[in-house]
């Protein structure tokens, strides 16, 4: 297996390459995810890059559908497509859409309008139940995100329902378009309402690979759905974005992109 | 049929969901705190295991059929309208259609005859949200048997689709051995003067009102299109050529409806014709008794017989 210090770090350079081709996309929140995706990717998911419709693949769904591209990175560089096709992103005739899309070797589902897709996981986890297979479903939400109601419906109905076999990541960079999460419209505490729901969660550094991992063996033993409440930087890894809200959204000058390249040696 | 036995066609919907789950256990039906209300409560009894009820949260709703349809269930996820096709528009629209998942959306207590429960619950805008969404199929049965029929087309077809339903019951009008092929119209009644295009339960008024004007001389030809989208133009655009004359009588706000699907496409045939719509003429109705606001807002036969003497007289 390749370091995953290494594939993060790839990730993050993908990032930034395809963001800065396409000349819009959202580095931000791409960034934040880079070490979750590599774990998730290189290691812990049960996927299969030459088959991904396997019927017994692990799911994972982008809710934060606007961290394409970490996504988009995470499946070029496990082999579901040509890394030299990140360079497409946002481009007309490209499988890679702004946000993601099922035409997208590896997209399980569209994504991109906020707050949707903890409730296609409950379905997903709920399918699984009835069949009685042993698969997981991962959902990455945003913290922003988490100010759309429909997330607290689903984590009712998987509370509810013990879907033990759910998992969410919850990118908790405390930055959303418009400011700082605590200032917007503070989703916190989260843990004491995601505790509230009936689920397990473990608070982590999203950066720390080892506590990635453990974070994740953790809930693949859980008797409730689990919450990965993962602490990150917004636009980790490149210093000029680091925890800096304009950084959601914003294309890279070519000054930007060779500055932030330099620095993802 | 003799059209004098009443049913609510929400009744078509739970008959066909327990001959469809007794034959594929993949089928799962959902509902959102109304199962004795949309009659799922039928399936909870029967199949508890093939049965969901997620509260009130319609939103979710969407999102778990959704999820479900992505491992190879078939989802019919079921509410009134109001909460479906309004409330939950993005999540159909983004989630559902945008991936074109196989999720069958059922739209229960449409149109005037909600009656006493008001204007909050008599969805009238659900043809318009539904029709306009990329992949989704729209289909309006007009009673019991074609209810049931429209839900097994609805699972024989591959992708999303939107049935709505009334609260009402309402007269039997076709079979259960018709045929029903979604996007093929159907010619109720054959006639030379006037084409009047119809969907839903309002076709049993149409049917009064056109063997009234029978008897003052006028041959009407109906058209139920049980299939909104997509529409079959072929069969509305060749009896226009005969007649030359155009009602449509829609249980729907004027607006986005079927006289709006109609109208969108006979705009491109090459065809000269006089025409008029029936429908809810851009408000909010009232509470009050189904019969009566039937009347008060003119989808009586008899409203409907002196519109169209009016339209063409």
């Amino acid at each position: 297996m390749q370091d995953l210090r290494e594939i993060t770090k790839t990730i993050r350079r993908d990032i930034i390459e395809m963001i800065y081709s396409a000349g819009s996309g959202h580095p931000g929140g791409s960034l934040s995810l880079a070490e979750i995706f590599s774990v998730l990717y290189f290691g812990h998911m049960k996927h299969d890059p030459n088959d991904p419709v396997m019927p017994d693949r692990d799911r994972l769904i982008l809710s934060k559908g606007h961290a394409a591209p970490v996504l988009y990175s995470a499946l070029a560089r496990s082999g579901y497509f040509d890394p030299e096709y990140l360079k497409t992103l946002r481009k007309t005739e490209s499988f890679l859409e702004g946000h993601p899309a099922v035409k997208t070797p590896g997209v399980e589902v569209g994504t991109g309008s906020l707050g949707q897709g903890l409730s296609v996981g409950c379905g997903v986890a709920l399918s699984f139940k009835k069949r009685k297979t042993p698969q997981k479903v991962y959902v990455i939400l945003g913290d922003g995100e988490l100010q759309e109601g429909q997330n607290w419906e689903a984590f009712m109905f998987a509370g509810h329902n013990r879907l033990n076999n759910l998992i969410t990541v919850i990118d908790l960079n405390d930055l959303q378009i418009d400011g700082k999460v605590t200032e917007v419209n503070s989703i916190e505490p989260v843990a004491d309402k995601i505790r509230a729901f009936k689920w397990n969660f473990e608070l982590i550094d999203g950066h720390d690979i080892a506590q990635i991992k453990a974070a994740f063996e953790k809930a693949a033993a859980s008797d409730r759905p689990f919450a990965v409440i993962a602490k990150t930087v917004k636009g980790k890894g490149v210093s000029f974005m680091e925890d800096r809200a304009e950084w959601h959204g914003k294309p890279l000058s070519k000054g930007d992109y060779e500055k932030a390249m330099a620095e993802l040696i | 049929m003799n059209g004098r036995e009443k049913v609510a066609n929400r009744f078509g919907y739970t008959d066909a969901l327990l001959d469809l789950i007794a034959k594929d256990s993949n089928v799962i039906v959902l509902d959102a705190d109304l199962a004795k209300s949309t009659t799922t409560s039928r399936i909870k009894d029967k199949y508890p295991d093939n049965f969901i009820d997620v509260g009130i949260a319609e939103q979710n709703l969407v999102g778990i059929a959704a999820g479900l349809s992505l491992n190879g269930h078939v989802p019919f996820a079921s509410t009134y309208a109001a909460f479906i096709a309004g409330r939950a528009f993005d999540q159909i629209r983004t989630t559902v259609c945008y991936s074109n998942l196989n999720v069958k959306l059922a739209g229960m207590h449409t149109g005037i005859t909600v009656g006493a429960d008001g204007p909050t619950h008599q969805m009238l805008e659900d043809i318009a949200l539904m029709r306009v969404l990329p992949n989704m199929v729209v289909l309006n049965p007009c009673d019991v048997n074609e209810a049931y029929n429209a839900t097994i087309a609805a699972y024989e077809h591959k992708g999303p689709v939107y049935i709505r339903f009334v609260r009402e019951a309402s007269p039997v009008l076709t079979s259960c051995d018709e045929y029903f092929v979604i996007g093929k119209a159907k010619v109720v009644r054959c006639g030379k003067d006037i084409t009047v295009v119809t969907s839903g339960q309002i076709l049993s008024n149409v049917i009064e009102a056109a063997d009234k004007l029978e008897k003052t001389g006028f041959d009407i030809e109906i058209i139920n299109v049980h299939t909104i989208k997509p529409l079959d133009i072929n069969c509305l655009a060749e009896s226009v050529r005969k007649t030359g004359k155009l009602i449509v009588v829609d249980e729907h706000q004027i607006h986005g409806g079927l006289g709006s699907a109609v109208f969108e496409a006979l705009a491109l045939e090459n065809i000269q014709y006089k025409a008029g719509i029936i429908a809810v003429n851009d408000t909010f109705l009232t509470s009050g008794h189904p019969g009566e606001l039937m009347e008060k807002y003119g989808f009586s036969s008899d409203s409907i017989v002196e519109k169209i003497k009016a339209f063409f007289l």
